[in-house]
C-alpha cells in the first residue's frame, strides 16, 4: 500500500517536472503534496506562532483563538454562551454579562470578530464581535482574552451586518439584518412595507477604556442589511452596507427577496450625521437595553438597563446616506486597503461589482439620481461602477485584500478562492476549498495594512477532509500561503462551532501585552478572601457566605459546619497564587451549577443550595500540583431545624 | 514521579496479594488486606541517618536566583521589618505560620539554618530552586511534595520579609 503511495506520488512528482512552466515562479502546482507546504506550516515543540487568528465560533456564541500558520487551538473564550469550563455565565460575577432586555440568555450566535483599530491600522487592544440572534456587540479585551463589555443594540432584529469598526475604533458598527417595526408593536405581519424599518447603530467606542454607547440609530428602508464595511483612507467618514431583500418581502425571501435585478449598497456619511446631531439632530427614542461591563478589579460584572436611544430619520439629513445599485442580493460588502473601492458580491450574479468611491463623490456633487428610495436619493449604477470581475465562479460571497493590490473572493457554490486584481479587474489564480467557503481572511483584512502573507478560507461543509466524528462534524478550514503569484494550500485545520469571519493580527502586536495574572493587591471584590486570615463564613438568616481561599494545595477553610438543608451558600473563592498559569478549581457535590476556574488572584463565586442532609465533599478540579488529588474539603450539612453552631476550620491537627 | 512509582509498586504488591488470596472468605481477606498493607512500608523504609533538610544548617549555600549578596547590618530595621510583616500576612500565610510547621517549614529561627540569599532565592525563584538547589529539592521531598508558590514579589519585598525574619 505504501509503496503504491510513493509510486504515486513519484508519478505525480514526475509530472509536475515535466509540465515544467516557467512562468510559474514558484512550484505551487504541488499544492500541499509540495514537501515545502509541511515546512511552512511547522512550528517546532515550544516555538510559537506568528499569528493570531480570532476565529467566531457561531453558533457556539464564542471566539476561538488560534495560532498561524499552525494551525493550532489557544483558547476559546466566552462571550454570548454559558461556559462550563471556566463558570463564565454561570459564576455569580459574570451571570450579567447575559442580561439583555429579554432577560438572563444563556447562548448566542457569533459572526464577525474585527480588532481594533488606530489611525486604520490593527493595534492589537481588542476585538468586537457581534450576535446576531438576540442583538448585541460584545468587546473582548486582549490583555486577559476576557469579555469584559456587552452592548445590547435595540430596535435590531439579525445582528448581521456588524461588528466592523471605523479607522480610529470612533466607532463599531451594527446593522440590522432583518427589519422590524421600530419601536415593536403589535401589528399585522402584512404591514411590512413601509412600517418596518433597518436600523443602523453606530456605537461609540471610548478611546481609552474601550467602553461602548450608541452614539445614534439610523433608521433605514425595510430591507434586509447584509454585511458592512468602514471607507478609509479618502472614504473615512462613510460606511457601507450591502442590502437585500429591497423586495421587501415578508414571506418565502427564498423566491421573494430575490426579484429585483439589482439591490443596494448603501453608503452612510457618518461623518454628517454626527454634525447633525452636534447641532441637535436626532430624536430621543424611549427604548430598554442592556449594557453589561466587567471589572478586572472586582472581577464582577455589572448590567446596567439603558432606556433610550437616539434615532435618525435618513431623510433630515440631506448628504448623509446615498444608494449604490448591486446586482442580485449582494452579500459581502467590502473596502479596499486604500478605500478607494467597494466590492459589492452579489450572490445570485456571475460579476464581482467593484463601486469607486471617487466616481461616487462625483455622481453625488453632480446631483445625477437615478430615483430614490423612502427619499433616499439612487445613484445610477453605470456612474459608480469602477469596473466588474466577469464570470469569476458561482456564488461570491466575500473579499479580502493583500497588500500588493489584490483581492481574494470566495465563492461559496463553486468552493473556490479567486485572486483578482484590482483596477484590471482580470482573474489572477484559482485554488479550490474544501468544501463551501464562506468567509476568508487575511491578517489585517479590514484595515489599510493588510499582510499577504497567509489567507485561510473557512468553509461550511467538511464531508472526507478530517476521519468521520458521526453525522456531526467540525468545520474545515485551510490556510494558503499568498505571498507569491499563485496560492498555494498549505494546511487543513478544524474549527470549533461554525466560523464566520475571523480576524488576524501579528502576534507580536498582541503577546507582549498579554495579562500572566491578577495582582491580589488590586482585587476589590466585595468578598474576595486576600489572605487565609481573611477567610470565614458568615450566615445572614438562610443566606451563608463562605470567604474561602486556594493556593497549591489546599482550600481554606476545607472544613465547614453549620450548614443547613436549604439554606443558600456563596462560595466567594479567592485564588491566592500569584504567578503564571496556576488556576485552581471548584466543585462541590449536586451542585446545580458549573464548577469555577478561578484564575491567579481572581474571586468568583458559585451559589449551592444543599438538599440533602450529610457531610458533602468539595475539590479542585484543575490539577494544580503533585498534591493536587489532596486538594479537598468537607461541608456538613444538617437539617432544616438543627442547632449546630457554624464552625470552620483548616489544619487544625497539623503539628 | 516518585509518588506514582510508590503507588504503583504498592497496586502491584496490592494485586499480587488479592490473587494469592484466592478470595475464599471475604471477610479474612479484608482484615489481611489490613495488616499487609500496614507491614508494607515498614518493609520498603530504608532508615538513613540524614537529618531531614529543614533541621539541616547550611549557611554558605547562598541557593540559585537572582540575589547573589545580601548585606545584614547588626540592627533590625524595624521599619523595613514591619512592610515585610504585612508582606509576610498577605502573601505568605496560606502555607506559613510563623513558629509551626504547616504546608511548608515556619521563618521562625530560618536565619540560623540558611543564608539571607539562600531565603530571599527561594522567595524569588522557588521555581529554580526546587530544579537546582540540592537542599531545596530535599525540602519539597520533605514536605510531601508541596511547590513553593511563587507569589512574584518583588526583590524589595522579599527583602522586607527577610528583615521580618530577623525579628521571629
Amino acid at each position: 500500500m505504501k509503496i503504491l503511495n510513493l509510486c504515486i506520488g513519484l508519478l505525480a512528482a514526475a509530472a509536475m517536472m515535466s509540465c515544467g512552466d516557467n512562468t510559474n515562479k514558484k512550484s505551487s502546482a504541488g499544492g500541499a503534496l509540495n514537501s515545502s507546504a509541511a515546512e511552512k506550516v511547522y512550528v517546532a515543540p515550544g516555538e510559537q506562532d506568528e499569528y493570531y487568528a480570532f476565529i467566531s465560533g457561531g453558533y457556539s456564541g464564542n471566539l476561538t483563538v488560534y495560532g498561524l500558520p499552525s494551525g493550532r487551538l489557544f483558547k476559546e473564550i466566552p462571550v454570548f454562551s454559558q461556559f462550563p469550563t471556566s463558570g463564565y455565565g454561570y459564576s455569580e460575577e459574570t451571570k450579567p454579562m447575559l442580561n439583555t432586555s429579554h432577560g438572563f440568555i444563556p447562548w448566542g450566535d457569533s459572526h464577525h470578530p474585527d480588532i481594533s483599530q488606530t489611525e486604520g491600522v490593527t493595534d492589537g487592544r481588542w476585538v468586537f464581535i457581534n450576535e446576531n440572534n438576540t442583538p448585541r456587540i460584545a468587546r473582548i479585551d486582549l490583555e486577559t482574552f476576557e469579555t469584559v463589555e456587552i452592548i445590547e443594540v435595540p430596535n435590531s432584529a439579525g445582528n448581521h451586518s456588524s461588528s466592523f469598526v471605523t479607522e480610529n475604533t470612533e466607532y463599531v458598527v451594527a446593522g440590522t439584518r432583518f427589519s422590524v417595526p421600530v419601536p415593536q408593536q403589535d401589528i399585522s405581519i402584512k404591514e411590512y412595507k413601509g412600517k418596518f424599518k433597518g436600523a443602523l447603530s453606530f456605537i461609540g467606542v471610548e478611546k481609552e477604556t474601550g467602553h461602548m454607547d450608541i452614539k445614534f440609530q439610523l433608521l433605514m428602508p425595510g430591507f434586509n442589511y447584509d454585511l458592512s464595511h468602514p471607507g478609509r483612507g479618502d472614504s473615512h467618514g462613510w460606511f457601507f452596507f450591502t442590502t437585500y431583500n429591497t423586495e421587501e418581502a415578508s414571506t418565502l425571501l427564498e423566491v421573494n427577496a430575490s426579484q429585483n435585478d439589482k439591490d443596494f449598497i448603501a453608503a452612510v456619511n457618518w461623518k454628517k450625521i454626527e454634525e447633525y446631531i452636534n447641532n441637535g439632530g436626532g430624536k430621543m427614542m424611549p427604548s430598554n437595553y442592556a449594557h453589561n461591563v466587567y471589572d478586572h478589579n472586582s472581577h464582577t460584572a455589572t448590567s446596567t438597563m439603558k432606556k433610550e436611544v437616539r434615532v435618525i430619520d435618513p431623510t433630515e439629513v440631506p448628504g448623509a446616506v446615498y444608494l449604490l445599485p448591486t446586482p442580485k442580493s449582494p452579500h459581502g460588502c467590502d473596502v479596499s486597503p486604500d478605500g478607494k473601492y467597494i466590492v459589492g458580491n452579489g450572490k445570485l450574479s456571475a460579476n464581482l461589482t467593484v463601486h469607486s468611491f471617487e466616481k461616487m463623490q462625483e455622481a453625488i456633487k453632480n446631483e445625477k439620481f437615478d430615483g430614490e428610495a423612502y427619499g433616499i436619493p439612487i445613484l445610477s449604477f453605470e456612474d459608480v461602477l469602477a469596473g466588474q470581475v466577469e464570470q469569476a465562479g458561482l456564488g461570491p460571497l466575500h473579499t479580502e485584500f493583500d497588500d500588493k493590490g489584490n483581492a481574494y473572493t470566495t465563492f461559496f457554490i463553486s468552493s473556490e478562492v479567486v485572486k483578482w486584481k484590482l483596477g484590471t479587474w482580470e482573474v489572477i489564480d484559482r485554488k479550490p476549498t474544501y468544501y463551501s467557503v464562506g468567509h476568508l481572511t487575511i491578517a489585517g483584512g479590514n484595515s489599510r495594512e493588510p499582510d499577504g502573507k497567509y489567507m485561510f478560507a473557512m468553509n461550511k461543509i467538511t464531508k472526507d477532509r478530517y476521519l468521520p466524528t458521526g453525522p456531526e462534524l467540525e468545520h474545515s478550514a485551510q490556510l494558503y500561503d499568498i505571498s507569491g503569484e499563485k496560492m498555494e494550500l498549505l494546511l487543513d485545520f478544524p474549527t470549533h462551532g461554525e466560523p464566520h469571519y475571523a480576524a488576524a493580527i501579528k502576534a507580536d502586536k498582541v503577546a507582549p501585552n498579554s495579562k500572566k495574572f491578577y495582582k491580589l493587591s488590586e482585587n476589590t471584590h466585595p468578598f474576595a478572601a486576600k489572605s487565609e486570615a481573611e477567610t470565614k463564613v458568615v450566615r445572614e438568616g438562610n443566606v451563608v457566605h463562605v470567604y474561602m481561599t486556594t493556593i497549591r494545595s489546599h482550600f481554606s477553610p476545607d472544613n465547614i459546619e453549620g450548614i443547613k438543608v436549604g439554606d443558600k451558600v456563596y462560595f466567594h473563592i479567592t485564588n491566592l497564587e500569584q504567578d503564571f498559569d496556576v488556576p485552581h478549581g471548584f466543585a462541590i457535590i449536586g451542585q446545580n451549577n458549573s464548577e469555577l476556574l478561578i484564575m491567579p488572584g481572581q474571586t468568583k463565586t458559585s451559589v449551592w443550595e444543599p438538599k440533602q442532609v450529610g457531610v458533602w465533599p468539595f475539590y479542585c478540579t484543575d490539577f494544580c500540583s503533585a498534591l493536587h488529588q489532596e486538594m479537598q474539603g468537607y461541608i456538613r450539612v444538617s437539617p432544616k431545624d438543627s442547632d449546630i453552631e457554624l464552625e470552620w476550620s483548616l489544619g487544625e491537627d497539623v503539628e | 514521579m516518585k509518588n506514582y512509582l510508590k503507588l504503583s509498586v504498592l497496586m502491584l504488591a496490592f494485586a499480587g496479594i488479592l490473587v494469592s488470596c484466592g478470595g475464599d472468605n471475604k471477610k479474612e481477606e479484608k482484615k489481611e488486606k489490613i495488616t499487609l498493607n500496614q507491614a508494607e512500608p515498614v518493609k520498603k523504609e530504608k532508615k538513613t541517618n540524614k537529618v531531614p533538610a529543614s533541621k539541616r544548617v547550611d549557611l554558605d549555600n547562598k541557593g540559585v536566583g537572582p540575589i547573589t549578596s545580601v548585606d545584614l547590618p547588626a540592627d533590625i530595621d524595624k521599619a523595613m521589618a514591619a512592610k515585610g510583616k504585612d508582606v509576610y500576612e498577605k502573601m505568605c500565610t496560606a502555607c506559613h505560620k510563623v513558629d509551626k510547621r504547616f504546608i511548608g517549614p515556619a521563618p521562625k529561627g530560618i536565619l540560623e539554618r540558611r543564608s539571607p540569599e539562600w531565603v530571599m532565592n527561594m522567595i524569588l525563584a522557588p521555581e529554580r530552586m526546587v530544579r537546582e538547589d540540592p537542599l531545596a529539592k530535599d525540602l519539597l521531598i520533605e514536605f510531601n511534595g508541596s511547590p513553593m508558590a511563587n507569589q512574584g514579589l518583588t526583590e524589595e519585598e522579599a527583602r522586607q520579609v527577610l528583615e521580618y525574619f530577623r525579628t521571629l
